[in-house]
């Protein structure tokens, strides 16, 4: 028999007996709906983790230092340490350097040193943050009350929303004030006559201001990279806190290291950013090669893609078990419609079918219900995914927290389930057809 | 045995089916039952022959066999050159499809199907095109003539109504034998000869050989060409029915015992 008429006496027979057939299919439906809401769950799971983690930017980031002698032990006296070829300062140049690296994004500095502010006439204590224009994309800013710095020079600042509390229950209102910061600026000796580099590595450190304006409120404490020192609670745009040379905690060693002269200040540590986290690894060994310490987050990425997968692996098999009653209720289905049809597959018998036509027919009526409860499964998956989503998105606005996507139906899940689901459908089918096809048709057309 | 046909005949009077030597036993725990036993039999085409005898007595076995639908225990059965005792299940198939119709006593017509639906039954598995369908059913409906009763359902008809969409169902496929078992038994007297009545058209309209397991003598007698009678499996007689109305078959072959 062709395939459309094997079809189409396959749809009418699962018509005929309609609501066992689509209970069945539904049992179906249901196994398949779980499978997809389990996995859905953790693909959106996985997005959402990775994603928040891609832009966070500890994953394609390189945390750099210089080669410090201070840790570890066993290394050698101080003196023999010191004399390492490869300790360089982590200066401008250093910088330049590895700025011009393939793949590298950008590489910025860690500034932060603490302040006061002044607002309304009131002194507040504080740490100022400077925060490079990459953040932006991080996802730290999302949802944040006004707006992310209009350029990477301008005079604004976002205040953390602790510290814009302390300045103002209502945070609202902050938006387009003005602050000063009062701060302490570096300012380097001028040599004296005659004098040596050696003697010229002294600063000063005068009291300046800076005017700026709160442009937004932002909930979460952004992070600035990685092997940071708290974050900020107030933020400015990275350019602008460079240009104020404001005094930082680690100066003073700085001054007391060799090698470091005022002009050019040497940086605590530097975050690069490479083009993805792929390349970490490759960019990671030439700045080490340059003479610098670095080290990076990969490797707990490598593990969050590992719990991932098995976290996966575990959702569907749980997500498999409802398939497999269901696949019980199709063997179960498809005997008795042979007990039931036992006379009409002796009259087809009869009429010339052969024994692979009695067995397609009911290897179609499986398939049909397993398409069918495919379909209807991937969109109650879907639709329990997005409930999910709703509800979990409802708990987190009362927490005062951003809405996420948690549940994601890719459309590999949603070609894979069906098609799960109609091999299951088939594989349950194998039995019941294979024992149609055997009938024997004269005793099949005797049977009452 | 013997087959009496002049030599111009011969290819007209190669028997439809010829029987050799045919048993049928099952095997019921210990004990053997012989339905046929030892039974040969030629049918000649064209020939309405009648099979008679008591419940049990095997015709409606010998039927089965004939059709394709049963396997012989021994001995041969050839219908178009072929022996039916060596085809594959998937030939025998084909036979039942192709070469042979088969109507039952309690009708078989599938309830959930209207009656264009149960006639274009053996096309769809014959792979019959679909444009060609419709107008075979008509014709076949036409035959019988239930033409105006395509979309009913079988329950919507007469017993007499259902039996002739049976023989619809049996004819569209075009086949060279009719096998009807028993088609009278569930009908009133006037409709059961209604029957046989197109039955015996069809035989002379189109030249078909039938086959035919009655238990109602008096029915054979009128239409049937020949008669054979079986007892305990075996075939008692056979005769020729001079009595038969109208038609007359083409080649009257006697096969004794």
């Amino acid at each position: 028999m062709k395939l459309r008429d094997m079809t189409e006496l396959a749809v009418r027979n699962l018509r005929e007996a309609i609501l066992r057939n689509s209970l069945t299919t539904l049992g179906v439906a249901v196994g398949v709906a779980s499978l997809v809401a389990m996995l859905s769950l953790g693909v959106g799971l996985q997005q959402l983790a990775s994603s928040r983690l891609n832009k966070s930017g500890l994953f394609d980031s390189i945390f750099v230092t210089a080669k410090t002698n201070l840790r570890g032990p066993g290394a050698g006296p101080p003196a023999t340490r010191a004399a390492s070829p490869k300790a360089r300062p982590l200066d401008e140049d250093a910088r330049a350097e590895i700025t011009k690296l393939p793949d590298v994004i950008e590489v910025y500095p860690q500034i932060r040193f603490f302040t006061e502010v002044h607002f309304d006439g009131k002194p507040f204590a504080t740490v100022v943050a400077g925060m490079p224009e990459s953040s932006k994309q991080s996802g730290s800013f999302d949802g944040m009350q006004g707006s992310f710095f209009s350029s990477a020079n301008a005079d604004e600042a976002i205040l953390q929303i602790e510290f814009a509390k302390e300045l103002n229950a209502q945070t609202k209102d902050l938006i387009g004030k003005d602050l000063v910061l009062r701060y302490a600026e570096r300012q380097s000796l001028a040599s004296e006559s005659g004098g040596t580099a050696q003697n010229s590595g002294g600063f000063s450190v005068v009291p300046k201001e800076k005017h700026l304006r709160i442009i937004g409120v932002v909930e979460t404490e952004p992070a600035s990279g990685f092997g940071g020192f708290g974050s900020g609670r107030l933020l400015i745009p990275l350019p602008v806190a460079e240009t104020l040379r404001a005094a930082q905690v680690n100066d003073l060693r700085d001054v007391l290291r060799s090698g470091s002269s005022p002009d050019k200040p040497a940086y605590a540590s530097l975050s690069v950013r490479v083009k993805s986290p792929s390349l970490v690894d490759a960019t990671e060994k030439k700045i080490k090669d340059l003479g610098f310490s670095a080290f990076s987050l990969l490797d707990a990425s490598k593990s969050l893609r590992i719990f991932f997968s098995v976290f996966d692996l575990l959702l569907g098999i749980f997500g498999s078990l409802a398939l497999a009653v269901a696949t019980l209720g199709i063997v179960n289905t498809l005997v008795m419609a042979i007990l039931e049809r036992r006379r009409e597959i002796g009259v087809l018998k009869a009429l010339g079918a052969a024994d692979g036509d009695v067995k397609q027919l009911f290897f179609v009526e499986a398939g049909v219900m397993g398409l069918a409860g495919g379909v209807l499964g991937v969109l109650l998956g879907w639709l329990i995914g997005q409930a999910l989503t709703f509800a979990t998105n409802v708990y987190l606005k009362r927490q005062d927290l951003p809405g996420v996507q948690i549940s994601s139906v890719p459309l590999w899940l949603i070609a894979g389930a069906i098609g799960f689901a109609v091999l299951v459908s088939l594989i349950a089918g194998l039995y019941p057809a294979s024992r149609a096809a055997k009938l024997n048709p004269v005793d099949a057309l005797r049977y009452e | 045995m013997s087959v009496s046909a002049s030599p111009t005949d011969q290819a007209a009077v190669q028997p439809a089916i010829q029987i050799d030597n045919v048993s049928r036993h099952y095997v019921m725990g210990e004990s053997c039952i012989r339905a046929v036993d030892d039974v040969s039999l030629t049918v000649p085409t064209g020939e309405f022959l009648a099979l008679l005898g008591s419940s049990g007595s095997g015709k409606s076995t010998l039927l089965n066999l004939m059709a394709g639908l049963d396997r012989p225990t021994s001995g041969a059965i050839h219908s178009g050159g072929r022996n039916l005792a060596e085809l594959s299940a998937l030939e025998l198939a084909r036979y039942r499809r192709n070469t042979v119709g088969m109507v039952f006593q309690s009708f078989n017509l599938l309830p959930r199907m209207t009656l264009e639906e149960n006639v274009e039954l053996p096309l769809r598995l014959a792979e019959v095109e679909r444009s060609e369908r419709a107008a075979r059913v008509r014709e076949a409906l036409e035959h019988v003539r239930l033409a105006k009763r395509t979309g009913h359902r079988p329950s919507e008809l007469s017993g007499g109504e259902q039996q002739r969409t049976a023989i619809a169902r049996a004819l569209v496929n075009r086949p060279k034998i009719l096998f009807a078992d028993e088609p009278t038994g569930n009908l009133d007297s006037a409709t059961g000869e209604a029957i046989l009545t197109l039955l015996s058209e069809i035989q002379s309209t189109m030249g078909m050989t039938i086959v035919m397991v009655t238990h109602e003598r008096h029915l054979a007698e009128k239409f049937a060409n020949r008669l054979a009678t079986m007892g305990d499996g075996k075939l008692l007689s056979t005769s020729t029915n001079s009595s038969a109305s109208d038609v007359s078959p083409r080649a009257t072959a006697v096969t004794g015992q």
